[in-house]
């Protein structure tokens, strides 16, 4: 079985990969491979989309690879091969970002990204550092997930899905923040699992075992 | 709800900690890869590793450190020290970084931050600003570990910094560092209130009680601290519990 974390030049892959080999390893979920080509997409078992910064930028970084895009719509549109959004690569699933200009998604998650707004205005941007998670349905991803565990938040901005029924999990700074969304094979985080300890390593290992 | 985090903050001189982390069961006490997986293991929200020489040869340890401390801690690192460009920022994000910590670049040309924010994102942009009193509610940046006075208002330059592009600043008094007398109360909260971005405390902390201080009075978002933990004098869990009954969110585990 193969995992392809997918390397466009976006941020701090290295985390990701680790978290993923580990947990790839304690439950024999096979091979893991970071890889910017198309055909590496397309073969995968299980695709990981990461993703640090700007919307923008991981976006224009994400199209400059040639077929890269397709890739991504063939494996997990056409073949439905379970798919994993982080942080930006999470927010890559949403028709639109409202990030510094106007942005195009994926559309795989009906919903736009917009900045963060807290009701009390002296809450500090980016929300930044562990907050504890709301669990709005289950999901086999979240297995032995409870609602008050604690996961690891850097972000300005967020996806507000269209679909209720698309979000997972929120937290709650100064309102309500997005933090899974998901739907079919698809599930996103806004948070990052590879440095959020315990919770973390277990929806990657749920993630791993996934069939969906 | 966010939670207010605790920093360890390791110094690393050739790859090895300097002054040591005195945690009964460590082996190694000096190597930062096992002190990481201590903090790691007793809770820690992040972890900090400055690199103390910021000499070429030692850059290279530190590239390593982040490596091996990414493949076996699955918690946010920073990394400090010598940064002098967004090339460097990008080196250690690759090898395990999450975030990077400016300092004397960014007061020589605080476009450096500008540059590393427009590339990676302000999320892993951070800038460690070294401040002294100068006169009551004036504190001006120092350089050179707190040795060269540069004349730029602390409060002015926190500001410029965030214009830049930086997402969190790490604010060290250096009246106050290594004196165990609390933060520089004062300073803090005229930083933290003129950002909008999370101001980690540094500098001072001998109690855990200047630990509250810090967020009640200081309204910093983190508080970093490095001898009363590595001594041993307190343990993480208990600086967590003791800030949760003061009424502050922590995460306790």
């Amino acid at each position: 079985m193969l995992t392809t974390i997918v390397d466009y030049e976006s941020g701090n892959l290295h985390s990701a990969q680790k978290a993923f080999e580990r947990m790839a390893a304690e439950t024999g979920a096979g091979e893991v491979l970071v890889s910017a080509r198309p055909e590496d997409v397309v073969r995968a078992d299980r695709i990981v989309l990461p993703g640090d910064g700007a919307f923008p930028a991981c976006a224009r970084a994400l199209r400059a690879q040639s077929g890269l895009f397709e890739a991504l719509e063939e494996a997990v549109i056409g073949k439905g091969r379970p798919f994993f959004g982080i942080c930006v690569g999470m927010q890559m699933l949403a028709d639109l970002s409202h990030e510094y200009a106007p942005t195009p998604g994926f559309g795989w998650i009906g919903g736009e990204v917009d900045k963060i707004a807290p009701s009390d205005t002296s809450l500090k941007i980016p929300h930044m550092g562990w907050n504890d998670l709301v669990i709005d349905r289950p999901h086999p991803v979240l297995s032995g997930v409870q609602t008050g565990e604690h996961a690891y938040f850097v972000h300005s901005y967020q996806l507000h899905v269209r679909e209720q029924s698309h979000l997972l999990a929120h937290c709650d700074y100064g309102g309500r923040i997005t933090a899974i969304v998901g739907r079919e094979n698809i599930i996103g985080t806004q948070f990052h699992p590879e440095k959020s300890q315990r919770a973390g390593l277990r929806m990657i290992a749920n993630f791993l075992a996934w069939a969906p | 709800m966010l939670k207010t985090r605790i920093i360890p903050c390791l110094d690393v001189a050739e790859g090895r900690v300097v002054k040591g982390v005195n945690f009964v069961d460590l082996v190694d006490a000096g190597d930062p890869v096992e002190s990481a997986r201590a903090y790691d293991a007793a809770g820690a929200d992040e972890l900090c590793f400055l690199d103390i020489m910021a000499t070429a040869e030692n850059r290279s340890t530190m590239f390593d450190l982040a490596t091996r401390t990414a493949e076996q801690c699955f918690m946010p690192l920073t990394i400090g020290g010598g940064v002098r460009s967004h090339e460097d920022v990008r080196d250690l994000l690759l090898a395990g970084a999450d975030k990077v910590s400016f300092n004397s670049a960014a007061v020589a040309d605080p476009n450096v931050v500008a540059e590393a924010a427009d590339r990676f994102g302000s999320q892993c942009i951070v800038v460690a600003i070294d401040a002294k009193t100068v006169a009551p509610g004036k504190w001006e940046i120092f350089t050179h570990g707190g040795r060269r006075a540069t004349g730029i208002d602390a409060v002015e330059f926190a500001r410029t910094v965030v214009a830049k592009g930086a997402g969190e600043i790490l604010l060290t008094s250096m009246d106050r560092d290594g004196t165990k007398r609390g933060f520089n109360l004062p300073l803090t909260r005229a930083i933290a209130d003129a950002v909008d971005v999370p101001v980690i405390a540094s500098g001072g902390v001998g109690t855990l009680d200047h630990l509250v201080e810090g967020v009640t009075e200081g309204h910093a978002s983190a508080v970093l601290a490095a001898s009363i933990f590595h001594f041993g004098t307190f343990t993480i869990g208990e600086a967590k519990e003791h800030m949760a009954k003061a009424g502050i969110p922590m995460r306790l585990t």
